[in-house]
């Protein structure tokens, strides 16, 4: 069976699946729970300073996006950092540390923008016994209206400023927790980096309203008539946290950084995403608060038995193995032909890539041959565009096959080249390099 | 020859009301399948891949667009949802209550194919459907502005309500005549209560209704080629649409005797008493023939309480007019189905059961094989016989048109239908003709619908022109 232990910015975990900083991690009652069930770690729903405790709408907190059978896509909420006393978290955390020492126990943070309230809070965190502190940068609704959260977070000189201050009061390490609601993620992660940032970790929430309702026309959710935008989670989200999670990863001005994966975990194929893109463990809330604390095991069997397949012992075997194939547009082989292929065994003749390609693609799909129904690719029309393996409801009915060198593509009418070629050196592009000798 | 036909029974015949509890009938007569919850339709709308020309509306008769209006149910656009099938189909509830799906669109959904499971089309359908129907059709359907055009509708069946409603939205005046005291032919008199529970057919034809332009004239039977004359003198164009309202005979002996009668008797019975439990039904019954009417005969005896119900078909089961699955609810039902049986005689009682029916002789048939036969074989008589006890006995071997009455009209007739095109003319003008009186097609309830539809459509050009 496969090692799924982890080390992530210097803490161990037994698997890499921690719980992110979210309702579920509000309190020990939760945390035993979770870590009786196997999780790998937890991120520690996030304190703020000491004081009144901040306040919670008492109306919903949560809206969704279903399928019709109620399968939930993505997740929306405007939740708030704690709203239960410091000293309680903090002491709480040191007893679930005790119990729990094999398992990491990191605490999210969220102080005003000073020096002074960093400071303060720094030392009691340590002084639980915990893990290491992730910094909320990221949660976009309500705290960034006051100046922290996502309002610093989309801010690289403040990000910078405040993980130095973190760093020079506290011995632990130190996860920047980043906001996708920025243009380039690279910054908000060079800036951590700059800043000495042990890891970050990402995405929090999306910017979102969920919908509208169509009886009374208020946005939704709504408390009290009214609704301001929430954060948006769940599987909707994994493809945007990939991307950054992959950009990150190949920025000089940030590669090499530890990443906590954050964003639709709630498979172990999600997972083997993140990591193979270059992420050290992942973050999971929508799906435990969808299905339970339970929905690890099936995470980390999953991964492991795919890793046993594969031959991979640990996560570093395949950490960061797809990272490499993730390029600019302009050096992508322009040279590779793929055209799709139809497997008529397979086919329920739903006709759906046909009327995709026909209205809004390359018509390069029949509806009918000889007088029947019958769908198959047009090879001379086709640009391997995938559109139809995409609508496709049968799994490997539809698939691309690439040409091989030499081959005819049946639409251009030429062989195709063995030698990779990109836009860089394309003659229709004005700025072209000249090729190589 | 009854003569020689031997002894079965000397006992008293047993064909009785009132053989179950009370509270059984109510149990027993209940919606067969209910209508979805609107999770169920959610759950079950999702499973449609909204194919291109989609093979589910090329098989529906009516050529509903299956995948639209599944995506409005999916969308919670139920009023939508109702107008496509309505618009195609105005008997789009009855259909989905007897339409046999699962040779016309859940035979080619492509969920079979792929999962050898269809999406349930016609429980969605009636999902939709009868949503609108607590609001007035009016929400759905406008009529055209009236054109003061008078079309004769004879037979208030499913063609003649589907001509009629789509006459009326087109602004024309129709008289629908029926000759039964109720609107709605066979959904009215010939299903079986358990598709049709809580007086569908009349609430359906009176949401209907409520397009306006449509009196119907109930009681009122076409008996002579002098009415029919009378009716195409008072109006632009007459539509005939009277169904087979006859029944063939048996020609065997016995068939005279008391406990035989025929099954679409027994059904309309049953469908207009206010009690079951009034409705009389042998302790062993016999039904005679393999088509929808024999199962609903039959599947309803078993739910009056008979204790044994035979289905005997002389043919096999390739060629029964009832459908696979109507098969399988008989025999889920209890009914033992026989194939390959031509009833011999019906056999009388001793004693007792003197004059009645107590058995049903059988002569057991084998296919005559013939190069280049047609769908139905010829059959041939093995000698071999089979006797059935019986205290009822009910034929079921179809209907036929009582043709006398048409010989007069210059209709052609063929095969004992009246040959007419798909859009209902016949050689006569201004007379049109469709449904089951209409030669061609399998007497489906949905092809009744799609006759009229077209002839709606048909006789509106022609006025129009």
């Amino acid at each position: 069976m496969a090692d799924l232990r982890s080390t992530f910015a210097g803490i161990t975990s037994p698997n890499p699946f921690w719980l992110a900083s979210a309702p579920p991690t509000d309190k020990a009652y939760n945390v035993h729970r979770a870590f009786e069930v196997g999780w790998g770690g937890v991120v520690w729903k996030t304190l703020g300073e000491d004081g009144p405790p901040v306040v919670n709408v008492n109306g919903p907190r949560y809206g969704a996006l279903l399928t019709p059978d109620r399968h939930l896509l993505g997740f929306n909420n405007i939740e708030l950092i704690t709203d239960r006393p410091l000293q309680l978290n903090l002491d709480e955390i040191r007893a679930v540390k005790r119990t729990w020492p094999d398992r990491a126990l990191v605490v999210s943070l969220m102080v005003p923008c000073t020096e002074a309230a960093w400071k303060a809070i720094l030392p009691m965190v340590e002084d639980t016994g915990c893990d290491g502190v992730e910094l909320n940068f990221g949660c976009p609704h309500g705290m960034s209206e006051r100046g922290m959260g996502a309002a610093v977070g989309q801010v690289p000189e403040y990000i910078e400023m405040v993980t130095r201050w973190c760093k020079q009061y506290s011995r632990l390490p130190v996860i920047v927790k980043l906001t996708p609601n920025v243009t380039d993620i690279r910054q908000p992660a060079a800036a951590a980096k700059r800043g000495g940032a042990d890891a970050v970790s990402l995405i929090n929430t999306v910017n979102s309203i969920i919908g509208v309702d169509p009886d009374t026309l208020t946005m939704s959710p709504a408390t009290g008539g009214m609704g301001s935008h929430g954060g948006y989670c769940g599987p909707a989200v994994k493809p945007i946290a990939l991307h950054m999670v992959a950009e990150i990863g190949r920025s000089p001005g940030s590669a090499g950084i530890p990443i906590s994966g954050i964003g639709g975990v709630g498979t172990w194929r999600d997972a083997l995403d993140y990591i193979a893109l270059g992420a050290g463990n992942v973050q999971v809330c929508t799906a435990a608060m969808v299905y339970g604390f339970k929905i690890v095991q099936d995470m980390a069997d999953g991964l492991a038995n795919w890793m046993d397949d594969k031959g991979f012992a640990t996560l570093d075997d395949f950490c960061g193995k797809a990272l490499p194939t993730v390029t600019d547009w302009q050096y992508l082989n322009l040279n590779a032909i793929s055209k799709a292929q139809i497997d008529q065994g397979s086919c329920i003749q739903c006709g759906r890539c046909h009327i995709a390609c026909e209205d809004t693609s390359h018509q390069a799909i029949t509806a009918v041959v000889d007088g029947k129904r019958h769908f198959e690719v047009k090879e001379d029309e086709c640009v391997g565009c995938n559109l139809c393996v995409t609508v496709c409801p049968v799994p490997d009915c539809i698939t691309l096959r690439t040409l091989a060198p030499g081959e005819v593509d049946a639409r251009t009418g030429q062989a195709v080249v063995a030698t990779p070629a990109d836009w860089t050196t394309h003659p229709n592009n004005p700025m072209r390099k000249a090729v190589p000798a | 020859m009854s003569a020689a036909i031997p002894a079965t029974d000397s006992h008293a015949p047993d064909v009785r009301p009132a053989r179950l509890a009370a509270e059984q009938y109510a149990h027993h007569f209940a919606d067969a399948a209910p209508r979805l919850t609107r999770t169920q339709a959610l759950v079950e709308a999702e499973r449609c891949l909204y194919c291109f020309d989609a093979p589910c509306a090329t098989a529906c008769p009516t050529g509903i667009d299956v995948p639209s209006f599944i995506q409005r149910i999916a969308d919670d656009n139920l009023r939508g949802a109702a107008r496509v099938i309505l618009d195609a189909n105005p008997l789009g509830g009855t259909c989905a209550r007897v339409c046999p799906t699962e040779v016309l669109c859940e035979q080619v959904c492509v969920r079979t194919t792929q999962s050898g499971k269809p999406v349930e089309i016609g429980r969605l359908q009636r999902y939709a459907v009868d949503a609108v129907m607590d609001r007035p059709i009016s929400q759905l359907f406008q009529r055209a502005t009236p054109t003061g055009k008078p079309v004769a509708v004879v037979g208030a069946g499913p063609a003649g309500i589907a001509c009629a409603v789509g006459l009326a939205r087109r602004g024309h005046s129709v008289v629908l005549h029926d000759a039964q005291a109720k609107g709605g032919g066979l959904n009215e008199y010939g299903l079986a209560s358990y598709k049709m529970a809580g007086q569908f057919a009349q609430r359906e034809l009176d949401w209907l209704l409520g397009i306006g332009g449509i009196t119907v004239l109930t009681g009122w039977r076409l008996a002579t080629a002098e009415q029919l004359q009378g009716l195409r003198q008072a109006h632009a164009a007459v539509y005939l649409a009277v169904g087979l309202a006859d029944t063939p005979s048996l020609r065997v002996p016995g068939e005279d005797l008391a406990g035989v009668r025929d099954a679409v008797d027994f059904i309309a019975e049953l469908r207009q008493a206010d009690d079951p439990a009034t409705v009389a039904v042998g302790r062993r019954v016999v039904v005679i023939g393999g088509g929808m009417t024999a199962v609903d005969a039959a599947v309803q005896s078993k739910l009056l309480g008979a204790e044994t119900v035979h289905m005997v078909y002389r043919r096999g089961p390739a060629t029964m007019g009832a459908s696979r699955a109507e098969q399988d609810w008989a025999q889920t039902h209890g009914i033992t189905i026989h194939h390959w049986l031509a009833p011999e005689a019906i056999l009388p009682g001793h004693g007792g059961a003197h004059g009645h029916a107590a058995a049903v002789r059988f002569e057991r048939m084998v296919p005559l094989h013939q190069p280049g036969g047609g769908r139905l074989q010829h059959l041939q008589a093995t000698g071999l016989h089979e006797t059935l006890a019986a205290d009822m006995v009910l034929k079921a071997i179809g209907q036929k048109l009582d043709a006398s009455l048409l010989d007069d009209c210059g209709l052609t007739l063929r095969e004992g239908r009246v040959v007419a095109d798909d859009d209902g003319r016949t050689g006569v003008p201004g007379l049109y003709a469709g449904g089951d009186c209409r030669l061609g097609g399998r007497d489906l309830t949905v092809e009744a619908v799609e006759d009229g539809k077209r002839a709606a459509a048909a006789i509106h050009a022609e006025l129009s022109a």
